[in-house]
């Protein structure tokens, strides 16, 4: 670990998200930067800057692609527009592993553009699963999944989230970005320890992880990527890597963003975990692509 | 149906309803809220559905506030906030990214005057520029034909334009009132999917309104970014003619039909344009549909 079949063997490092604010800095400066994470939906376009930016950084970084909209916990079929703008980029990137979101979105066509929780039940577990294999097949790199972060819970559901989780990955046999920020949201939302969360998660299968910031509301807490990552999430960051080995990961800073240098600055921390776990190995250089150094 | 397409149509219904002029959840989604929706220690029910409700409508205002502060600047900060839950309400997203979320908007207000006022052709010019913008920002690029096989193909040719070259014809001079809106409010990323949290931007500057003055507009993108062409009319109908697919004879003659241009201006006339277009790389390669 953490190379296994469902990151494509791969051996990345500490990532960060690819955010418009940095794009200057980035293609002048040229910081080292293990790799970048993007969203796809925002380079899934005919033409134009987005892609241009995309290519140049392509150049010089290795980038995983991270979607939002590809719901495949949503009961109505996979949007065949969609699939086809993904394996575009799939080509073009030659992303190792594929992300997104266990959760749905979208109904008869209409979309809400969130990330809303399922209801953990055996149907819906069949049914999503039946769509990440749908995925997997047609973009043919290895589908990862990601659990969010969530505010209300069904009356319907059968079992816990990570009970969920793990049914879903089974039935797909695919692998998991687990975001240990979105764990602890959902954990304080909800009222069970995160530990047990990340505890449940089959290793194996972990490709990713996220860490990010959020936000703390008078009686809720909302998953906004809009602050350093606090302390009780680095904790659950450091379980999770002692479990899973030194794994690709990645700080998700998605608004209010400050500079460059203080995003990687915050997502470099990760790796004083990844030293007490094993020396790490710098990843594997993909043509033009800048390895980590470490300390 | 699925017990699971039955859920999410029933969470999606209260999730997309307006929500109340305090931007919380209408008291009538209780009884579902309930029926779906486990309350915990610290929130009903009710509360924890509203946070998706407002959550959605936060994000979706936002964007859409962001493609469209032409269309703000014109119908004043009250009449915006209105017509884009109206909008939004009647129309809401069938694509799977935000960009698309203003697609149908020309054509909703066509169908709903009174959101447009006493100047509706003021109102359409303005929103049929931002879409254009919003197209001509990513549209795609093909390779481009050369003046050398522009000549040697001669009168038949059909040329088909770059899918980011928009063609207007505007009432109002819409073009210059949108750069200064631009200007003062800073041009936003055109779509993102990131989740936003904050309600819209309050700033608010008063735009005089233009007086009607016809502009030819092209709208396209170099060096990637967007821009604004005034054409001469004759030089509009020739690249309309050409987006429509008439040979290249019969687009030169479209061009000049009623013109008020003497005739011996009218060979240097459209070699400068067309000099100009070729340097700008709109005629494409592509095969024409
Ligand atoms: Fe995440």
């Amino acid at each position: 670990m953490p190379a296994n079949r469902f990151n494509g063997f791969t051996d990345y490092g500490i990532g960060i998200g690819l955010r418009i604010p940095h794009y200057r800095h980035i293609l002048e400066r040229k910081p080292v930067v293990d790799w970048f994470e993007i969203i796809s939906e925002n380079y899934m376009v005919d033409g134009g800057k987005p892609l241009k930016v995309l290519d140049r950084i392509l150049e010089q970084y290795r980038v995983v692609q991270h979607g939002v909209s590809m719901y495949f916990g949503s009961a109505e079929p996979l949007n065949p527009e969609h699939l086809k703008r993904l394996k575009n980029l799939v080509r073009r990137t030659r992303t190792p592993w594929l992300s997104d979101h266990l959760c749905w979105g979208s109904v008869d066509g209409t979309y809400t553009h969130d990330l809303l929780p399922m209801p953990y039940t055996f149907e819906a577990a069949r049914i999503t699963a039946q769509k990440i294999r749908q995925v997997q097949d047609t973009v043919e790199v290895p589908v990862v999944v990601e659990n969010v972060s969530s505010y209300a819970e069904y009356h319907v559901s059968e079992m816990t989230e990570w009970e969920f989780l793990n049914e879903v990955v089974e039935r797909a046999d695919c692998g998991i970005l687990l975001d240990v920020n979105n764990i602890y949201v959902s954990s304080r939302n909800h009222d069970f320890d995160p530990f047990t969360y990340v505890n449940s998660v089959p290793a194996h299968r972990v490709a990713q992880i996220h860490i990010a910031g959020h936000s703390k509301f008078e009686k809720y807490i909302l998953d906004t990527h809009d602050h350093p990552v606090i302390d009780p999430v680095w904790a659950l960051y450091a379980r999770a890597i002692e479990r899973c080995g030194p794994t690709a990961t990645l700080l998700e800073w998605d608004d209010k963003i400050p500079s460059f240098e203080e995003v990687h600055a915050e997502a470099l921390k990760a790796n004083r975990f990844f030293q007490k776990q094993a020396p790490f190995v710098p990843a594997v250089e993909a043509p033009g692509a800048r390895a980590l150094v470490l300390p | 149906m699925s017990e699971l397409l039955n859920l999410q149509r029933r969470v999606a219904a209260v999730i997309l309803q307006p929500l109340t002029s305090a931007e919380t959840m209408r008291r009538s989604a209780k009884a579902e809220a309930d029926a779906l929706i486990k309350p915990n220690k610290v929130l009903s029910s009710f509360e924890r559905l509203e946070i998706y409700n407002q959550q959605y409508w936060f994000r979706v205002l936002s964007c859409f506030a962001e493609d469209f502060p032409g269309l703000r600047a014109i119908v004043g900060v009250r009449t915006f906030e209105k017509l884009m839950r109206a909008y939004l309400t009647d129309c809401p997203s069938r694509s799977f990214t935000l960009r698309n979320l203003g697609s149908r908007l020309e054509e909703w207000l066509s169908t709903n005057p009174k959101w447009i006022g006493s100047n509706p052709r003021l109102v359409l010019d303005m929103v049929r520029l931002e879409w254009a913008h919003i197209e001509a920002f990513d549209g795609g690029f093909e390779p481009v034909l050369t003046p050398a096989e522009i000549e040697a193909a001669g009168l038949d040719l059909r040329i088909s334009l770059q899918p980011y070259v928009r063609l207007l014809e505007l009432a109002y001079p819409v073009d210059d009132l949108l750069i200064e809106v631009h200007d003062y409010e800073g041009e936003g990323n055109v779509s993102s999917n990131a989740a936003r949290q904050s309600r819209l931007r309050t700033r608010v500057r008063h735009y005089a309104k233009p007086e009607p003055e016809p502009v030819y507009l092209a709208v396209h993108r170099a060096d990637d970014s967007v821009y604004y062409k005034r054409l001469q009319l004759e030089s509009y109908r020739m690249l309309k003619a050409l987006s429509q697919q008439a040979p290249l004879g019969n687009a030169i003659e479209r061009a000049f039909e009623g013109s008020s241009m003497p005739e011996e201006e009218r060979i240097p006339a459209l070699q400068e344009w067309f000099a100009n277009w070729a340097q700008l790389g709109w005629f494409s390669r592509a095969p024409v549909a």
